[in-house]
């Protein structure tokens, strides 16, 4: 059904556009959060990214949008937005309350908050421990479960390239997690 | 576990309602002067405009819409609470608004003009000045030009200090028409514009105000004062009315 969705936008995109969030939404959001490891900012990159997307389709000619690969598309868009959005927090000074409330939690590194979560959300925290191209890699690939032809597309590299940082940033993984919790 | 069934337990479903934060949606209301064209997101009230403005053509109005805001919009199923009473009563500040497309300046503009009452009007001059940028009335005029919702933040609301109503989004004549819904009397406020006249003082009360203030409405012939300026009000000995804030 989604094989059709390029078509079906390059004819009429309002008509269209709904079944793409709908398609779409869980691989972008997911992709968001496990990128950022923040779920309130994962949201607000996610719709943003559908805004982004629907502007530019409003300006494609239906040739080049017949032609999209939409998934890829979609997740390099909001893997822009996660990683502007990345480098905008680090030259803002730390939000810390007037008590000093939060400044524990804000001090600590991504290790020492797994430390603190058992299973899903300690693996989480050590996903952003990664190299962005190895976590990147590894997210669209075993998170998302996204085809290693469109993994290469989005990392813009061949797919030989995109397979060893998907089996690099598994193997950095695996001497992150302690070994009790293995 | 192997590390790659975890992380295929790490695909999370999008937050609840996440396609009203992807859409707009609109609905036509009848508005004071003809219906009206109103979309609005997840966080409020983003974009009004007269159907008459548009031709009475909706792919008109949504094609404005999507360029404008870069936004897809859809039908919604109802109007936002509140709207048609606001639209009623002519107040719009129990209303939320989507304003994330407009600027600080801009922003601080339209608060300050959902503060003027239903059937009242203050100079451009004013808003400026309640704002804190008295020297900044043309910038405030450019602002009120852009409100994305007007008529539920009545930006027809705002006119020329010297008595005439000024420039308006949709044409003067609407302007007009919207002013004439309220009861404002604008044939005096034309004619004391052009006589120089910008306040009206009680000599019983002691208190000076704009033309249409309420409270200036209810001063009888008898005890009503016409001032030129605001040294003729201090001169007078007139303190300035607290719910006008003529200076």
């Amino acid at each position: 059904m989604t094989d059709e969705l390029p078509l079906r936008l390059s004819r009429d995109l309002e008509e269209a556009f709904p079944d793409v969030v709908a398609a779409y939404q869980q691989a972008v959001f997911t992709t968001a959060l496990r990128m950022s490891g923040r779920p309130e900012d994962a949201a607000d990159a996610a719709s943003e990214a559908f805004l982004r997307a629907y502007s530019a389709l409003r300006d494609y000619p239906p040739e080049r949008i017949g032609q999209l690969q939409l998934r890829p598309w979609l997740l390099t868009i909001v893997l822009n937005l996660v990683r502007n959005e990345a480098r905008a927090a680090s030259r803002r000074p730390a939000q810390v309350g007037l008590d000093g409330a939060g400044h524990a939690e804000a001090r600590e590194g991504p290790e020492e908050q797994a430390q603190r979560h058992d299973g899903q959300a300690r693996l989480g925290c050590l996903l952003t421990e990664l190299p962005d191209t190895q976590r990147t890699a590894v997210v669209l690939r075993h998170v998302v479960g996204l085809p290693y032809a469109e993994l290469a597309a989005v990392l813009g590299c061949p797919e030989g390239t995109a397979k060893s940082h998907v089996a690099r940033g598994l193997r950095r993984l695996r001497t992150m997690i302690p070994e009790e919790a293995r | 576990m192997i590390i790659e069934d975890e992380l295929a337990a790490l695909t999370a479903p999008a937050p609840a309602g996440f396609a009203d934060s992807v859409y707009a949606r609109w609905v036509e209301v009848d508005g004071p002067v003809g219906p009206l064209y109103v979309a609005f997101t997840d966080r409020g009230i983003s974009y009004v405009c007269p159907t008459s403005w548009m031709d009475d053509d909706r792919d008109r109005f949504l094609d404005s819409f999507r360029t404008r805001f870069g936004r897809p919009l859809r039908p919604a199923v109802k109007a936002p609470a509140g709207l048609a009473g606001a639209i009623r009563s002519g107040r719009g500040s129990g209303l939320t608004y989507d304003l994330r497309s407009v600027g600080d300046f801009d922003r601080a503009v339209l608060a300050k003009t959902l503060e003027i009452p239903p059937g009242e009007v203050r100079p451009y001059a004013w808003i400026a000045r309640e704002i804190g940028h008295p020297a900044a009335v043309r910038a405030a005029g450019s602002a009120l030009g852009r409100n994305p919702v007007p008529i539920l933040i009545p930006c027809h609301r705002v006119v020329r200090s010297d008595g005439a109503t000024g420039n308006y989004g949709f044409g003067p004549q609407l302007k007009i028409d919207l002013l004439h819904a309220e009861q404002v009397n604008l044939d005096e406020t034309r004619a004391l514009g052009r006589r120089g006249v910008h306040y009206l003082a009680s000599d019983t009360t002691g208190i000076f105000c704009y033309p249409s203030c309420t409270h200036a409405r209810r001063i009888t012939p008898a005890h009503r004062v016409e001032l030129a300026n605001l040294t003729a009000a201090t001169a007078g000995g007139y303190r300035p009315c607290r719910h006008c804030r003529p200076a």
